[in-house]
């Protein structure tokens, strides 16, 4: 296949950057996105040119480190991964624009690459069970019904790409923030805290600068994990029941 | 010289718990005058800092990964191991001992996987209590699984996705920390070395991925928790940063490096498709529960089905060699994995190969779906058989899977005693990194298994041990050691960036690998050992006059952070093909053609080579020193394994 690439190149966070077109030739259709990316990068090595850097690492959809915005969609047309997306879903002559991921919470490093520390802060607000290592029951005492388990696992299988926050036009994320919050709200484990867990995430969510939610949508059809809607309505319930009974005042 | 592992005397199943007692404790009020560096936050890392963290030490923790949720312990997929016997099936602590030290061709240490099937069960309750989603029965109690080298079912998992949800649970805990102020945590930071003063570890230099800038800390303690180094072969089914430079420095720093040679080829990979291929995927050892390993009879019909004159599904039963199960009819399909993959590749040379590369061999689910409904086998593995689909184009529902042997993990690593300690006193190396528990062949859902017993429950009690023996005071990086260490880190990077060279640092990476898998990789002959360290060697005197590394180092810099990993793999391809020459017998992931029986079994040679193999760095291009560790066995005996 034969493909030119709009491209996104920015040389680190204070550059304004910009996009630059490259032509490329012999692409099958058995390769990844990101093998045909490697393509571009050892062509551009050959010319002197600097690859284009992009984040990435299990290729394999499950690290969520990879974070393409192809075509206006992030993580391109399927609702997967940018790695494990195949050049069998382009045609030979197609134009195909990449951009990194937008959002005030995600600043560009360079080229494709964003931070998305943000997540981790989230997270460390009250993404957790507070248990120490030691001294915990014995597993099968708290049985938990398996229809639970199971919701629990849905959503505790966000892989933290961010694809959520680049599809929002708010850049809210909500999606991300609500499916950790579910998780523990399903478990008997994340009782005791589950009040000022959703405050505290919540919180922090919104003093890092991800937009308010308004029920788009977005978020939901280009996750490439399948994290459902239904995280954000538990996760709403579970902060507003916590603001009016706050723990945290 | 001999290398005294330290493991402690008295009945193997008293060990630990008398070890733990005769350790020396750092009373509370004084943990937090110690510092503990730990790089590297995959399931060891992070169950490490954070467990330390909660003691009350101060821990700085670093990885190279964006965030510590992207270590590759992420993409683990099948399952945990633990002695649970919720199964009322046979289990025990001796019996998960048992199958670890057989499924490793007798080549662990007797006290170090005692204390891991031990410990495996409050693993399971731990990530319990965190909220890990493992799956469940009707009832509500945990479920379990089959993997193979086992007789009863004792693997525990959430879906296709168990290393993401250990993870998680880790990076939980490790959150809880850096939020509770315990844990300083440095992603984007690459460890470049260690500094050892006085012989004891007392820090490290790191360059900060995103500016370039080259950086020291100082401790009391230094955890490598770095995970393996099966990317030497370029393709492997690790993540493409999975690398060995933070564990090669400090083997060049004093750490020595035990039986580099085992590693482990696992049996159920997409086949390889193409020159471009950048990784290969892991299909998890679960689907050999269901899936039935078959090539044709004749290699006629394996001809016809690569040019695609027949389909699967016209191959008459009657024509369909399902070898694994005729040759091992006890464990069938579920034989250890070296065994699986050096079977697939017997029947593949054989000219019996079903894809047009003809590497290849079928994993078919017919009978499964058959027996079970496609609505169930979907519920168990619908994840894979997405995922397979979408890298090969094909519907595994309708027609069989093609599998063929990958490289997968390093049992090799750093040489540590009882106390994961390395050769250097301070220095201790947890997970993958080091050699410890699975000898010449690691039983799946075993790794999990280790990184988490390291972490969680071994560590807290050995560094504590080492620390009470270290005066609290104060540590920075003043002394001139750091500086040292540090200039040449960045003289290094200086080097590499001037070459100036031709050829892109892929190129170096491509080449070495295909060295290493074709002389170092499922089958490994004197003659080819030693045509490859001539080749490794003339390899590495190229790369380093004419690789190319553009841009500079005060930069995002991603062929500079490449070029490193290469340059150390280049070192470490030697050494693995020296211990495979050292090694004149088969055993586990090892198989030197010479040394196999009748029936072309690994042969092990336990009057010579039942001892780990430890080498220590004596300088740059210089042949190193083998050190033993000579290996007893007092509770097993050593027979030829069999899964017949
Ligand atoms: C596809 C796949 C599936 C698997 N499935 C299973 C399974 O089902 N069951 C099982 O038991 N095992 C499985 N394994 C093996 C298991 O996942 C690994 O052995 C294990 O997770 C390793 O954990 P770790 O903590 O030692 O290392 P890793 O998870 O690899 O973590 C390494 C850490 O070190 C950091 N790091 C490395 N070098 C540096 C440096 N120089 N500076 C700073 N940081 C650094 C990285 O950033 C990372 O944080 C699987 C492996 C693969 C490849
Ligand atoms: S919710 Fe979906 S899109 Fe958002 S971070 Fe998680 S996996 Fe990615
Ligand atoms: S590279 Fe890991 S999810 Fe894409």
């Amino acid at each position: 296949m034969k493909l030119t690439l709009k491209i996104w190149r920015q040389k680190n966070s204070a550059d304004t950057g910009g996009f630059v077109t490259y032509p490329i030739d012999g692409i099958s259709k058995d390769m990844s996105f990101l093998e045909m990316m490697d393509v571009l990068n050892e062509e551009l090595t050959e010319k002197n040119q600097d690859p284009v850097h992009f984040d990435h690492d299990c290729r394999e959809g499950i690290c969520g480190t990879c974070s393409l915005y192809i075509d206006g969609k992030p993580h391109g047309p399927l609702q997967t991964t940018t790695c494990q997306l195949h050049m069998r879903s382009f045609s030979d002559g197609d134009t195909i624009t990449i951009e990194p991921w937008r959002a005030k919470a995600f600043p560009v490093l360079k080229d494709l690459v964003v931070d998305r520390s943000s997540f981790d802060r989230i997270i460390q607000a009250g993404g957790y069970v507070s248990v120490n290592t030691g001294g915990v029951p014995d597993a099968n005492e708290i049985p938990i019904p398996k229809t639970m388990a199971d919701l629990a696992m849905d959503a505790a299988q966000c892989i933290g790409c961010g694809a959520c926050v680049a599809a929002c036009k708010n850049a809210s994320a909500m999606l991300f923030t609500s499916a950790k919050v579910s998780q523990l709200a399903l478990l008997p484990q994340g009782q005791i805290e589950r009040k000022t867990r959703a405050e505290k995430m919540v919180a922090q969510m919104d003093a890092e600068g991800f937009g308010a939610c308004t029920n788009t949508g977005a978020c939901e059809a280009e996750c490439p994990k399948g994290i459902s809607l239904t995280n954000i309505a538990r996760m709403n319930r579970e902060y507003f029941s916590a603001v009016m009974s706050s723990e945290n005042m | 010289m001999i290398l005294d592992s330290k493991s402690p005397a008295g009945p193997l199943a008293e060990k630990w718990t008398k070890h733990k007692f005769n350790s020396k404790l750092v009373n509370p009020a004084n943990k937090r005058k110690y510092d503990v560096i730990v790089v590297g936050t995959g399931l060891a890392g992070a169950s490490a800092a954070a467990s330390l963290a909660e003691l009350g030490y101060n821990v700085k923790a670093f990885t190279f990964h964006d965030s510590p949720r992207r270590a590759h312990s992420i993409a683990a997929q099948g399952g945990i191991n633990a002695a649970k016997n919720y199964q009322n099936d046979g289990d025990s602590v001796f019996r998960l001992f048992y199958d670890t030290i057989k499924g490793g061709d007798y080549r662990a240490r007797e006290s170090n996987v005692y204390r891991l099937a031990e410990v495996s069960v409050s693993i399971i309750d731990q990530c319990v209590a965190q909220g890990v989603p493992f799956a469940r029965e009707y009832g509500g109690l945990l479920a379990n699984r089959s993997f193979g080298g086992a007789q009863v079912s004792r693997t525990f998992y959430a879906r296709g996705q168990t290393g993401q949800q250990l993870l998680l649970g880790a990076y939980s805990a490790l959150s809880r920390q850096v939020a509770n102020g315990k844990v300083k945590l440095y992603p984007r930071t690459e460890m470049m070395d260690v500094v050892v003063i006085d012989g004891h570890a007392r820090g490290i230099v790191t360059r900060n991925v995103i500016t370039g800038e080259v950086e020291t800390h100082a401790a009391h303690a230094v955890l490598l928790c770095t995970g393996g180094y099966g990317n030497v072969f370029f393709l492997s089914t690790n993540a493409m940063g999975c690398n060995v430079t933070a564990a090669w420095r400090a083997h060049k720093r004093g750490a020595y490096f035990a039986n580099p040679c085992f590693t482990q080829i696992h049996p159920t990979c997409i086949p390889v498709s193409g020159d471009h291929q950048s990784k290969l995927t892991l299909m998890s050892e679960s689907l050999r529960n269901d899936g039935r390993v078959w090539v044709p009879k004749t290699v006629e019909t394996a001809e016809k089905l690569r040019k695609g004159q027949i389909k699967a599904a016209e191959i008459k039963e009657e024509d369909r060699d399902y070898f694994l199960e005729r040759k091992y009819p006890s464990f069938g399909n579920l034989v250890p994995r070296d065994v699986a993959s050096r079977n697939a590749k017997e029947v593949c040379d054989e000219g019996k190969g079903v894809n047009e590369t003809g590497e290849a061999v079928f994993l078919d689910f017919r009978d499964a779906i058959k027996r079970d409904t496609e609505a169930l086998i979907k519920a168990k593995y619908g994840n894979l058989f997405d995922m397979y689909q979408q890298i090969t184009g094909e519907n595994p529902y309708q027609t069989p899977m093609m599998i063929y042997p990958a490289v997968h993990y390093t049992m090799g690593g750093l040489w540590v005693d009882y106390n994961l300690m390395t050769t250097v006193p301070g220095l201790y190396a947890l997970g993958e990194a080091n050699f410890s528990d699975h000898g010449a062949n690691r039983l799946g859902a075993s790794a999990l298994m280790q990184g988490l017993a390291d972490g969680y429950f071994v560590i807290p009690y050995t560094l504590g041990d080492y620390l009470a023996q270290t005066p609290p005071v104060k540590v920075d990086a003043s002394h001139p050691e750091f500086a040292k260490v540090s200039r040449e880190v960045k003289d290094r990077i200086s080097q590499l960036l001037n070459i100036d060279g031709k050829k892109s640092v892929d190129y170096f990476h491509k080449k070495l690998g295909k060295i290493m898998w074709n002389e170092c990789g499922m089958a490994r002959t004197e003659e080819g050992l030693k045509k490859a360290k001539a080749d490794i060697q003339a390899l590495r005197k190229e790369f380093w006059s004419n690789v190319k590394v553009l841009g500079q180092n005060e930069e995002l810099n991603q062929s500079l952070e490449k070029a490193h990993r290469v340059a150390d793999f280049l070192e470490l391809g030697e050494l693995m093909v020296d211990d495979a020459l050292n090694r004149n017998e088969s055993c586990g992931g090892h198989f030197r053609v010479e040394y196999q029986t009748p029936e072309g079994e690994a042969l092990r040679d336990d009057e010579n080579f039942a001892y780990v193999a430890a080498w220590k760095y004596t300088g740059d291009n210089k042949e190193e020193e083998l050190v033993k560790e000579p290996l007893a066995f007092e509770n097993v005996k050593l027979t030829q394994r069999s899964y017949k």
